[in-house]
């Protein structure tokens, strides 16, 4: 049983309850006495507050109270960033809970009331009167950096958050020679913003105890242990007096990686009315002022020789911040963007410069990916130019540029060691499944009813599992990477695990069990996962970057070897040999040769519990807690292949099919990993073809509902097909990588690169995303004119 | 100003005076005590908030709780019988058709309204069935494999 | 999101309802909900009363008399979508209401409350349009009939009065030798129409004996696209003359273009044609 639990795709544990509507999430917390938080966020998108005037709001039905600025002050510590990004010149905007004195976007809170019900809230909003002085606002990354533009921080010249740079070789020297004997491709890329849009929309319930000084709180977050701390440092209560508890967590994608005013505002009213407060944010307000992702205005080169192979890579990359730095933003753009920039290829130069830019937009944030899609698509984008450049087919050029297989380490430029990878063989699989060649002939035989055929490569290694903690330290994480877990077995053999990842969406509740069967043959059945609550729960550094199933599973795997250890020596000595002479197999213990006198792991778990009869100097239970800080990062890798037809009357673009071959090493459970490519795959789909938030000339969100926003619908996407090879990682103790950013990472360059393929016959260079039909057709028209 | 409003949600009758402006969905959760529906917008677009009014499917969000005076609701809660599943909920659950669970509810119950108007869909009829439910999780891929399955699941019963 | 309170009547008839609108002016009617809840919720509207005309039995359902398919105001969506009288005498119609928002929304969503609120991007009106529906309409002083030029004023803006209801779309019923179809470029978010081109022709024969197109999306009201159904009229209903009369499409629109973020008026404009050539081509298909 346990040889085949781990690799089997079990149906999730987490279902039942969320089938049936009996899942309790943020929203559906209610409590005695609770009232409702509600906020009023700017209106403009940068403005100097002259007057609040909340008196008649006071006043208004059910009201309990109206805290503005000036309330909270000394109350509420600004917003804590934390990535401090070393050598980049970081300069920190103070981010305070509530505006006091300039707003600088259009989320920023401006006032909270707190009423009796939400519908009264809403009311009382209404009636608060602010004057606002307009300043001139600026929400273009590129336009905020240049000479002349508004200023969102007194103190912040030039609205520069930082400069950060990476190099490698000698990228210049690689571009002179380039320009003399081979082929320069430049091109500038707009990764426009994106709105993560969980479907859960944020939201927090704060519970304070005048009494004990004590809070719980309940909140929409990935990582309740970080925002325990975080909450510790800005509302004062010490971190021993603090509860935090992700329950149901309806998707995140980064988004609820922060920590953000309004849930420590909700804290503050909590605590100034000694009654829980219950804030749930609608999703207009999600678009208006939960965090964003992408928004990198980036300028890239790429050198070559005239046979195709790369010699260089140099960039520019101006990347919106928003307003202020959200919790983790520094890092985003740059570590995780810049780190991988040679992508799954022998690159022997690279530079690139990023510089983080103040906007008066909503915090940009972490988005699944985070900065890798960034990188695998300027790479992936160039390559497919270059390709054009040299008359090549994509693959070819791919081909040529790729490391070689590798089993045990390879260092890359940009100084990361790569754990493992078969970058070839993972495009030849995928080539060879979806019938390459037979798509390129289909695609020469020509257009059919002015409907063009385009087929996208999308090749990618991704950095995940993040990461040693030594090295989180120098890029100026501030916090730990290691993952935490402790397994006690019961009397009865039944197993409690306590692990610090807290998953919201992902189904590791059934992945753990499955890795706690499998090493140590009790059934998946037997075993409870505990998360998402920080007084049940060890410490850990949160759910992001791919590396809940990577660091989480690592920890708890090695926790469930210790067990293993333990109940060797136990069953040695129940049996009267010697340790040494013990062999282990599916859950029993035995003497070699002798497996049917064997002590299974639940006679172990009764025997350790009653302690009746144990070794000199053994302590009583069979429990084990772990620290697994990696030894590495893991990454994951893969190759996607997006066919779409272009309507050329309309612009119209269709998808038609896409396959995904990814690799993550060997698959816990395989069902999960599908599903997991399938959502990444449709997210990045998403940014290609439709999604995208615009801000007008006032700063004024015009993608600010549902209504605007075009999410990805069933209606149309083709089928995902998904495959994997498996490469193990030489690191990790199941020599697994993660997979839930894979597919959005790969993607979105995939289906890009497909739709310039179906217009290189009509001339057109380039388009920005997303791909709406008016920039098709214009970009058709333009190229007729040209 | 309060109106009286009785609805019987999953056969159970619930009374309440309501303001007017409240809303289904407010009714069945805040009211009825029932939060397996949920809220993911306010602007008629995720679906998440889907109901039956009558046996029907219906944007609870979108709808007066005195517009369903009187009427009988399902909501998920409602759908199995209690003991067991409903082949909807079933074949979500085999087919791996939910990740974070926050729009299933409303999309299993925009999968009855679509096998209860087409018993044996096409692919292409299943997914513009869904056109009013959105997932940022699965893709959609494992939901549509999950109402063809429920769909043969249902035709079998 | 909540909508600011209001007062809430239940109308038994249209009578009752004209009277419920008399005694509380500015009172909002509310049907089906789709298009009233959504401003009530962001607080776009915020009315002193609504009065719920949703139960009236003598405004529901379809029937079919005198050459005409009269649509009670309350029939909704999906009634429409699914009506063989519909589908038989009105398929652009049928087409249309099929492809409003999704079925939950066409489930609850009535004709009545559709055209009444006169959205520019809406689907109704441009189809009703096309097909010479009229609009009755009970008032203080009795019963009119209006025609879609009259009825629709302009964005968001109909000949109804504060005091009016709208009670029955009445639509000609085409005869054999007619067809008509309805093809929509659906905004990905709203499924909205971004352009929408609806086609009646009547062609017996494989000669174009009448034409009428509308368009909607692009201007405030659906317009008729005069230039095209001079065009075609006369003309074998072939491949080409249907393309090259379609081209004559943005000619009708004038200068007063609707536009967004998502799609320019000049490009809406632009590729009208193609979405009205895709109509007239299948309506001429189910006229032959």
């Amino acid at each position: 049983m346990s040889s085949r639990i781990f690799g089997s795709g079990i149906r999730r544990r987490e279902d039942p309850r969320l089938i049936t509507g009996s899942a309790t999430y943020t929203h559906d917390i209610v409590l005695p006495g609770m009232v409702h938080a509600v906020m009023l966020r700017s209106s403009h998108a940068h403005a100097r507050i002259t007057r609040i005037d909340t008196e008649q709001a006071k006043a208004a039905p059910g009201v309990l109270a109206v805290y503005t600025g000036a309330d909270i002050e000394g109350a509420l510590q600004p917003m804590p960033c934390a990535w401090l990004l070393p050598d980049s010149d970081l300069k920190i905007a103070a981010y305070p809970c509530i505006a006091s004195d300039v707003v600088r976007y259009t989320g920023d809170i401006v006032a909270v009331v707190v009423a009796e019900q939400p519908s009264q809230g809403y009311d009382a909003l209404d009636l608060i009167e602010v004057d606002y002085e307009p300043l001139p606002s600026v929400t273009d990354p590129e336009a905020a950096a240049a000479d002349g533009a508004p200023q969102l921080h007194a103190d912040i010249e030039g609205n520069q958050a930082f400069h950060w740079t990476v190099a490698g070789g000698d990228a210049d020297a690689a571009f002179a020679e380039a320009e003399a004997s081979g082929v320069v491709i430049k091109e500038r890329i707009l990764q426009q913003r994106l709105i993560p849009n969980a479907m859960e929309p944020r939201g927090a319930v704060a519970q304070y105890s005048r009494a004990t000084g004590e809070l719980t709180l309940w909140n929409t977050t990935q990582n309740p242990h970080i925002l325990r701390f975080l909450c510790s440092v800005v509302t004062g209560i010490p971190e021993d007096k603090l509860r935090v508890i992700a329950p149901e967590v309806g998707g995140g994608f980064g988004s609820k990686i922060a920590a953000y005013p309004a849930d420590f505002v909700t804290v503050f009213c909590s605590k100034q009315l000694g009654r829980p407060v219950k804030w749930i944010e609608t999703r207009s307000e999600n678009y208006q002022a939960t965090t964003h992702g992408r928004d990198h205005v980036q300028d890239v080169e790429l050198a070559a020789t005239k046979d195709g192979k790369i010699t260089g890579l140099r960039c520019t990359v101006h990347a919106g911040m928003g307003a202020y730095l959200s919790t983790a933003a520094p890092g985003i753009p740059t570590i995780l963007h810049g780190l991988m920039l040679s992508g799954c290829y022998t690159i022997p130069a690279l530079k690139e410069d990023v510089y983080g830019v103040y906007t008066n937009g909503v915090p940009v944030e972490a988005y699944r990916g985070a900065g890798r899609p960034e990188a695998t698509f300027m790479l992936e984008r160039l390559i497919d130019m270059l390709a054009g450049e040299l008359g090549m087919d994509p693959a070819d050029v791919r081909r040529r540029n790729f490391i070689p297989k590798f089993d045990d380490g390879h260092k890359v430029i940009t100084t990361l060691n790569y754990d493992s990878g078969d970058y070839p063989g993972a495009l030849d699989k995928l080539l060879e499944h979806t019938g390459y060649a037979g798509l390129r002939a289909q695609q020469a035989a020509g257009p059919v009813n002015g409907k063009y055929l385009g087929l996208g490569l999308s090749s990618y290694v991704e950095i995940c599992g993040l990461g040693p903690s030594q090295v989180a330290g120098a890029i100026g994480f501030q916090g730990g990477l290691w993952e935490s877990a402790i397994v006690r077995f019961h009397p009865t053999g039944k197993v409690h695990v306590f692990i610090g990842a807290s998953p919201h969406g992902q189904g590791e509740e059934t992945t753990f069990a499955q890795i706690v069967a499998s090493e140590i043959g009790v059934s998946s059945d037997d075993v409870k996962i505990f998360h998402g609550d920080t007084d049940a729960t060890p410490m850990g550094w949160g759910t992001y970057g791919s590396r809940t199933t990577a660091v989480g599973g690592a920890a708890l795997a090695v926790a469930v070897r210790k067990i293993r250890d333990k109940a060797k020596v136990l069953a040695a000595h129940l049996l009267e040999a010697s340790v040494d002479d013990m062999e282990y197999e599916d859950g029993k213990f035995f003497v070699k040769g002798s497996p049917d006198k064997a002590k299974t792991i639940q006679d172990i778990a009764l025997m350790a519990n009653v302690a009746w009869d144990l070794p000199e100097g053994m302590e009583a239970g069979l429990e084990a807690s772990t620290f697994y800080d990696p030894p590495n990062f893991v990454f994951p890798y893969g190759a996607h292949l997006a066919v779409v037809e272009v309507d050329t009357a309309t612009g119209d673009v269709e998808l038609k099919g896409y396959t995904a071959l990814d690799d993550c090493g060997p698959q816990i459970n395989p069902t999960i990993v599908e599903g997991q490519v399938h959502g990444g795959v449709v997210q990045g789909i998403g940014q290609a073809l439709w999604e995208g938030a615009a801000y007008d000339d006032s700063g004024q969100l015009v993608t600010g509902s549902m209504l605007d926003y075009a999410l990805p619908r069933a209606d149309r996407l083709p089928p995902i097909d998904v495959i994997s090879t498996v490469t193990r990682s030489p690191h990790h103790p199941l020599g697994v990588k993660g997979i839930g950013e894979a597919g959005t990472i790969a993607s979105t360059a995939a289906v890009y690169n497909a739709v310039m393929d179906a217009l290189k016959p009509l001339g057109v260079k380039r388009v920005d995303m997303p791909f709406t039909p008016e920039r098709v057709w214009r970009a058709i028209q333009d190229a007729k004119g040209a | 100003m309060k109106v009286p409003v009785s609805i019987t949600i999953n056969g159970r009758v619930c009374e309440h005076e309501v303001e007017p402006r409240t809303l289904l969905v407010h009714f069945i959760r805040d009211l009825a005590g029932l939060t397996g529906t949920k809220v993911g917008c306010d602007t008629s677009q995720c679906g998440s908030c889907t109901v039956l009014i009558d046996g029907v499917s219906a944007k609870s969000c979108t709808t007066l709780a005195a517009q369903a005076d009187g009427a009988g609701i399902t909501t998920i809660e409602g759908l199995g019988d209690g003991e067991q599943l409903h082949p909807l909920q079933e074949s979500f659950w085999n087919k791996h058709g939910l990740q974070c669970g926050f729009c299933t509810p409303g999309m299993i119950l925009a999968s009855h309204e679509l096998l209860r108007t087409n018993a044996s869909p096409s692919e292409a009829e299943i997914r513009h069935g869904l056109e009013g439910n959105l997932c940022r999780c699965t893709g959609y891929e494992n939901i549509v494999r999950a109402v063809r399955d429920a769909a043969g699941a249902m035709a079998q019963e | 999101m909540f909508a600011a309170d209001f007062e809430y009547y239940r109308a038994g008839s249209v009578a009752e309802a004209r009277e419920l609108l008399a005694a509380h002016p500015g009172a909002k009617l509310l049907a089906g909900g789709h298009s009233l809840i959504p401003l009530l919720k962001l607080r776009l509207a915020a009315p002193a009363a609504v009065v719920d005309i949703g139960r009236i039995g003598e405004l529901h359902g379809i029937s079919n008399g005198g050459g005409a398919l009269h649509i009670g105001a309350l029939t909704t969506h999906a009634e429409i979508a699914a009506s063989a009288a519909v589908n038989a005498g009105a398929e652009a119609l049928a087409e249309a209401a099929s492809q409003i928002g999704d079925p939950a929304v066409r489930n609850r969503g009535t004709i009545g409350g559709n055209v009444a609120h006169a959205d520019p991007a809406s689907d109704l009106p441009t189809v009703l349009a096309a097909l010479g529906a009229t609009f009755t309409v009970s008032g203080p002083d009795g019963e009119r009939s209006l025609a879609a030029a009259d009825f629709f004023q302009g964005m968001m803006a109909t000949a109804l009065g504060e005091h009016d209801i709208l009670t029955a779309v009445n639509v000609p019923a085409a005869g054999s030798g007619s067809g008509s179809a309805y093809v929509k470029f659906s905004h990905p978010a709203s499924r909205y129409a971004v352009v929408g081109a609806a086609a009646a022709v009547t062609g017996a024969g494989g000669t174009c004996a009448g034409a009428s197109v509308a368009v909607g999306g692009a201007t405030a009201v659906p317009v008729r696209c005069a230039s095209v159904e001079a065009a075609l009229a006369g003309r074998a209903l072939s491949a080409d003359a249907i393309a090259a009369a379609a081209a004559a499409a943005g000619s009708d629109f004038g200068d007063d273009l609707l536009g967004d973020v998502f799609a320019s008026g000049e490009y809406r404009k632009a590729v009208a044609p193609v979405y009205v050539q895709r109509a007239l081509t299948a309506a001429a298909e189910r006229a032959g």
